[in-house]
């Protein structure tokens, strides 16, 4: 036996265990708490759900009450946010990977970007009541929602694009560079076919958060009572997270067992999502 | 140099190129020719530079943003490095294979026609890929599976599809990093082979780690150490009678 070492295994052995048991206890915490809540939010709000409860439109009586404008609001501002957020989100992270010159003004970009990320959204609710609501004139509408969302999750966009250009191997743009392909076919061609799975999951997943934010909507005055679906970008709206809101609000017991069941409404749409988000990336990936 | 190169055609030559990452000078003022229609072999140790060399005859190190190139490199009497050049041009002509196969995630077919696609090329785009893959060697073996994916080929035939693929924009130069050093002993001979055959076409420099294989494929070879390069001439001079003592104690295997 060498004098210099530790030879007690079994002691070190146990200190690995009690660590794995901690950190199981940590990944099960998690887990229980999101059990409860869906169990809270299941028992309240189950026995209002049915087919007539999408359908309905919103009703000062319980029994009639449904979630139709604000899933048709939901569908409205989140097509608009992906399409203002995918070309300006996937335009930038081309930009700062691919173009941008490894400059101070890049860096500063690039932290700003971070930063952003992290800003609170009923920040984004302000900026949106000042530009989009006011000075651009679009009132309390679908747009402006959008647009407000749009700016919310932008930062994701960029970033979650960035890691998926960036995790394009280097070898495969140098052999297309090295076909004499140029910088425009490389990107083109070669980055964002085999980037689109990562970028598409990225956006996927920023538009999940968009999907239940409240606060910046609020902000910009969309909490009103809404028994109409939106019919143009410049009709006023209501969206799922918004009629959850307004319903807790109620002082009517009912109302919060509505709310529930518009939170089950919220949660399979957002759970439909990243399903969705995860089908893309196995699809897209396994087409090579 | 010990050996006359009077009378023969030049593919290309550097004059006192040097090539600066940041701090680091990996490569000092190499002056050398590479006569047309040759092998030429660069061998050297880890991180001698010799990559780094061959990366400055397709402007390949322009993609890396710390990377400083001085000095001249002529393509015929063209200066690639003159600032008018736009190394789009360049690389079509001095084509590349790297050390690592990296066939793109695309059908086999895909593979060859994306440089004769990025080019503009105006001719029959089936036939111009069925001539590639037979020059590199692999047609047969690829013929009735065009439209699989390159990425279910063998590392070998994935080495010989990256060929056809540079092969195909008609280089006249092609420029090999290590192209066997990820392949198995049979495939390394494949390549091999077809390096021999290509030579009667093409001006070919390949780097290599194995002196063995400068031996067999090569007709000059150059020995770089430390970014310099040390000897320069026919590969069975520097083989058999290399003038410097750390060429001999190189080729010998006493060091690297």
């Amino acid at each position: 036996m060498s004098p210099g070492f530790d030879t007690r295994a079994q002691a070190r052995r146990r200190t690995g265990k009690i660590f794995k048991a901690a950190c199981a206890a940590a990944a099960f915490l998690s887990l229980g708490f999101l059990a409860v809540l869906l169990i809270d939010v299941t028992t309240d709000g189950v026995k209002w759900l049915s087919l007539d409860f999408l359908t309905r439109y919103p009703s000062r009586f319980p029994e009639r009450a449904g979630v139709r404008s604000a899933i048709l609001g939901t569908l409205w501002i989140m097509g608009l946010t992906a399409a203002f957020v995918l070309p300006l989100g996937v335009g930038s992270a081309i930009y700062l990977e691919e173009y941008a010159p490894r400059s101070w003004l890049t860096r500063l970009i690039q932290t700003n970007i971070a930063n952003l990320a992290g800003v609170p959204s009923v920040v984004y609710g302000i900026l949106g009541l000042a530009v989009f609501v006011r000075f651009l004139g679009f009132g309390r509408s679908v747009i402006a929602g959008a647009l407000t969302l749009a700016l919310l999750v932008l930062p994701i966009v960029i970033i979650s694009s960035q890691e998926a250009i960036r995790a394009v191997p280097r070898s495969l743009r140098e052999a297309s560079y090295g076909l004499g392909a140029t910088r425009w076919q490389t990107i083109r061609h070669q980055v964002v076919p085999v980037a689109l799975p990562g970028i598409l999951t990225g956006t996927i997943l920023a538009l999940s958060r968009a999907i239940g934010e409240t606060a910046p909507l609020i902000m910009i005055g969309a909490l009103t009572f809404i028994a109409f679906p939106p019919t143009s970008p410049l009709s006023p709206f209501t969206v799922l997270p918004i009629q959850v809101f307004n319903w807790a609000a109620q002082p009517k017991a009912d109302f919060h067992e509505l709310a529930a069941a518009a939170i089950i409404v919220l949660l399979a749409s957002l759970f439909l999502m990243n399903g969705t988000a995860i089908f893309l990336r196995q699809r897209l990936r396994k087409r090579l | 140099m010990t050996d006359t190169l009077a009378g023969t055609e030049m593919a290309l030559e550097t004059r006192d190129l040097s090539v600066h990452y940041g701090d680091a000078h990996a490569v000092r003022s190499v002056s050398l020719a590479i006569p047309r229609n040759q092998v030429v072999a660069f061998i050297g140790p880890s991180g001698c530079g010799k990559s780094t060399l061959l990366r400055c005859f397709n402007r390949m190190n322009d993609l890396i943003p710390a990377a400083l190139v001085t000095g001249q490199v002529l393509f015929g009497d063209q200066d690639l490095y003159d600032p008018s050049l736009d190394p789009v041009d360049v690389r079509r002509r001095i084509g590349m294979v790297f050390q690592k196969p990296n066939p793109f995630p695309k059908s086999i077919y895909d593979n060859v026609a994306f440089g004769l696609k990025v080019n503009g090329f105006r001719g029959d785009l089936s036939e111009r890929v069925e001539e590639s893959l037979r020059q590199a060697a692999l047609w047969d073996e690829v013929k009735d599976r065009l439209g699989k994916s390159a990425l279910s080929l063998s590392g070998g035939q994935q080495q010989r599809l990256c060929i056809a693929r540079a092969l195909a924009v008609e280089p006249e130069v092609l420029l090999m990093d290590e192209p066997a050093s990820a392949l198995d002993p049979l495939a390394t001979v494949r390549i091999e082979d077809l390096i021999r055959k290509l030579r009667e076409d093409y001006t070919i420099v390949i780097v290599t780690h194995n002196m063995q294989q400068a031996a067999r494929v090569s007709d000059r070879t150059a020995f770089l150490y430390v970014g310099e390069l040390i000897e320069y001439g026919e590969t069975d001079q520097i083989f058999t009678n290399p003038i410097q003592e750390r060429t001999e104690q190189y080729v010998t295997g006493r060091f690297g």
